[in-house]
């Protein structure tokens, strides 16, 4: 098969090349942060450290790390290293009150996310004579607006479809006999399983590949999904503090995700002590932008803990490769791809008059996630009918999906009944074998 | 005024027999219950013969539970008796959440215990009607 690249000098540039590049690059990231962003040149005093010192990737580590926190404390504008007029585009994250993070695009900036969004579908065999089927959100969610966007600059007949109302997909799909299928993974296990329901074999899906990332799942799930579907399943992998999807993406190969590391400089760290890791340790994940004008982040904390590695790939690509996440350094959940605080569970239950006694369980059924909040009854709102005891369950339900944007299924259950470990309730029972 | 004990049960196995075993425990003695189920949990409800002990003992065990005022009343044990004080109360338009009935040994009498929307208003019109009421103080003598 001829190798296909959106950009081909960059996708495949000599590590040395491409190294020289990161470090042009960072040492000017650094100086428009710097003389931008108050919030960083603090931090960057505080730690002594001026953009002097930053003379090429190898200064990265004297630079200050930023977390999600920061990202919190200096909510909506304190990152911002643009005047609003030059900006054209907020996306933000699915969270919540309190840990919700906007991130601002100049056209630039939506430029090149698309660009990373378009590497990555034509690294899944996508050309300007596909079909391409966005099912992810559209909205403030980064799925649909970034592979919407990268569509476009193939130059593939895009479907904006956007999440849900499987029969509309379904249809679609067949009358226009799309190619590329881009969602999260278990909406694509559902597809396929409504095709196969309706008695649809593979190969009368006219679908060839998937783009399925925005949460964690298995080689198990993509094996599935790829016999279901009869295609091939790359995963995607961003964040909307560093642009959304498409920082990271599969090729062929499918054994780790290329970084854009013309635009995103990728570190291993120890998430306790902050030390850099050396390549193929497994550690937290750390970005830090190289090029982006609007909301530049150097040194950003994903929480995620994965692995790099560099070594040479068969589809010609020279960028680094990371594993698929292989879990989290703080306790967020990722269900049904929205990203899920325990803390959130417990604001609700505080402020409906519970106490926070309560235990998370997810699972995954059918590819599916179940999400399941047992909550201890408050004995003043015990009574003694089903509706009323069921009414504050539905009650809790609701309250919860209006804070995480998804529902779970709330059970009451006896006071002092959840399992307590060494005096700690456990919190989170997540039976999803997500990570090998 | 007839008091009902209520108890939170959670679905899982040997619930009851523990409850039950509390109270035998304690020389609780059951005149009546129903249970009321889901899929995640039950509601027991008993009229018991001593509404303080169980109360305290069961409490003690960890167990959530509540004191709900329902109706009781003595019916004829013959067909036709239940409908004819379910009559009353709708005739009064007095909505019921859940009823359940008993009977005993030595008299030739059944009762219903009915959990209604008002109280007041139930007991008025039942009593009107001709019906009598029990008390707490009947069951503990039953």
């Amino acid at each position: 098969m001829a190798k296909n690249y959106y950009q081909k000098e960059i996708e495949t540039m000599p590590v040395e090349e491409l190294k020289k590049l990161q470090s042009e690059k960072l040492v000017k990231q650094v100086r428009h942060v710097y003389e931008n962003v108050p919030y960083y040149r603090d931090l960057m005093d505080k730690k002594g450290v001026t953009p002097d010192d930053i003379k090429g990737i190898e200064d990265l580590h004297k630079l200050p790390f930023l977390t999600k926190s920061d990202l919190r404390d200096a909510y909506p504008y304190g990152l911002l290293a643009k005047p609003l007029k030059d900006c054209v585009r907020i996306q933000s994250t699915s969270g919540t009150t309190g840990r919700r993070v906007v991130a601002f695009y100049t056209q630039h900036d939506i430029d090149l996310w698309e660009d990373c969004c378009a590497r990555a579908i034509v690294a899944a065999g996508g050309t300007n004579e596909d079909v391409c089927q966005v099912a992810y959100g559209y909205g403030l969610f980064t799925g649909g607006p970034g592979l919407n966007g990268g569509s476009h600059k193939v130059g593939c007949l895009t479907l904006p479809m956007s999440s849900g109302n499987t029969e509309r997909q379904i249809q679609f799909m067949t009358d226009l006999q799309a190619t590329i299928l881009c969602c999260t993974p278990s909406y694509a296990a559902y597809v396929g399983e409504s095709l196969k329901e309706q008695g649809c074999t593979p190969d009368q899906i006219p679908l060839k590949a998937g783009i399925f990332g925005a949460e964690p799942w298995t080689e198990e799930m993509r094996r599935g999904i790829e016999k279901t579907l009869g295609i091939k399943a790359y995963d995607i992998y961003g964040l909307t503090e560093t642009s959304g999807p498409g920082v990271a993406f599969e090729c062929e190969e499918q054994t780790g995700m290329h970084i854009n590391e013309d635009h995103f400089l990728a570190e291993i760290i120890d998430p306790d002590t902050g030390e850099v890791l050396p390549e193929g340790s497994k550690g937290e994940l750390v970005f830090t932008s190289l090029d982006k004008e609007a909301f530049p982040l150097l040194r950003y904390r994903t929480r995620d803990i994965c692995v790099l590695s560099r070594k040479p790939c068969s589809c010609g690509r020279t960028h680094i490769k990371m594993s698929k996440p292989m879990g989290r350094s703080d306790d967020m959940l990722i269900i049904r791809g929205v990203n899920v605080f325990p803390s959130q569970i417990e604001a609700v239950l505080l402020k409906e008059g519970y106490e926070p006694n309560y235990q998370i369980v997810v699972d995954r059924k059918n590819n599916s996630d179940t999400f399941d909040v047992m909550v201890e009854m408050n004995p003043e709102m015990f009574t003694d009918t089903v509706s009323g005891v069921s009414a504050q369950e539905k009650k809790l339900a609701e309250a919860m999906k209006t804070m995480l944007g998804i529902n779970p299924a709330v059970h009451l259950v006896a006071p002092k009944s959840i399992t307590r470990s060494e005096g700690k309730a456990v919190r989170v029972v997540d039976k999803r074998k997500l990570h090998d | 005024m007839l008091k009902q004990l209520t108890v939170f049960v959670e679905n899982r196995q040997g619930a009851l027999v523990d409850i039950t075993d509390i109270l035998a425990k304690n020389g609780v003695n059951i005149r009546a219950l129903s249970i009321a189920d889901t899929k995640d949990f039950g509601i027991l409800r008993l009229i018991v013969n001593d509404n303080e002990v169980a109360q305290k003992t069961l409490s003690e065990a960890g167990y959530l539970l509540k004191m709900t005022d329902v109706v009781g009343v003595k019916i004829g044990d013959a067909p036709g008796k239940l409908s004819g004080a379910l009559a009353v109360l709708d005739k009064n338009s007095i909505n019921m959440e859940y009823l359940y009935a008993f009977m005993t040994r030595t008299e030739k009498h059944a009762y219903v215990v009915l959990r209604v929307e008002d109280n007041a208003a139930a007991e008025a019109a039942l009593e009107a009607a001709g019906y009598h009421l029990i008390t707490d103080d009947d069951v503990a003598h039953l």
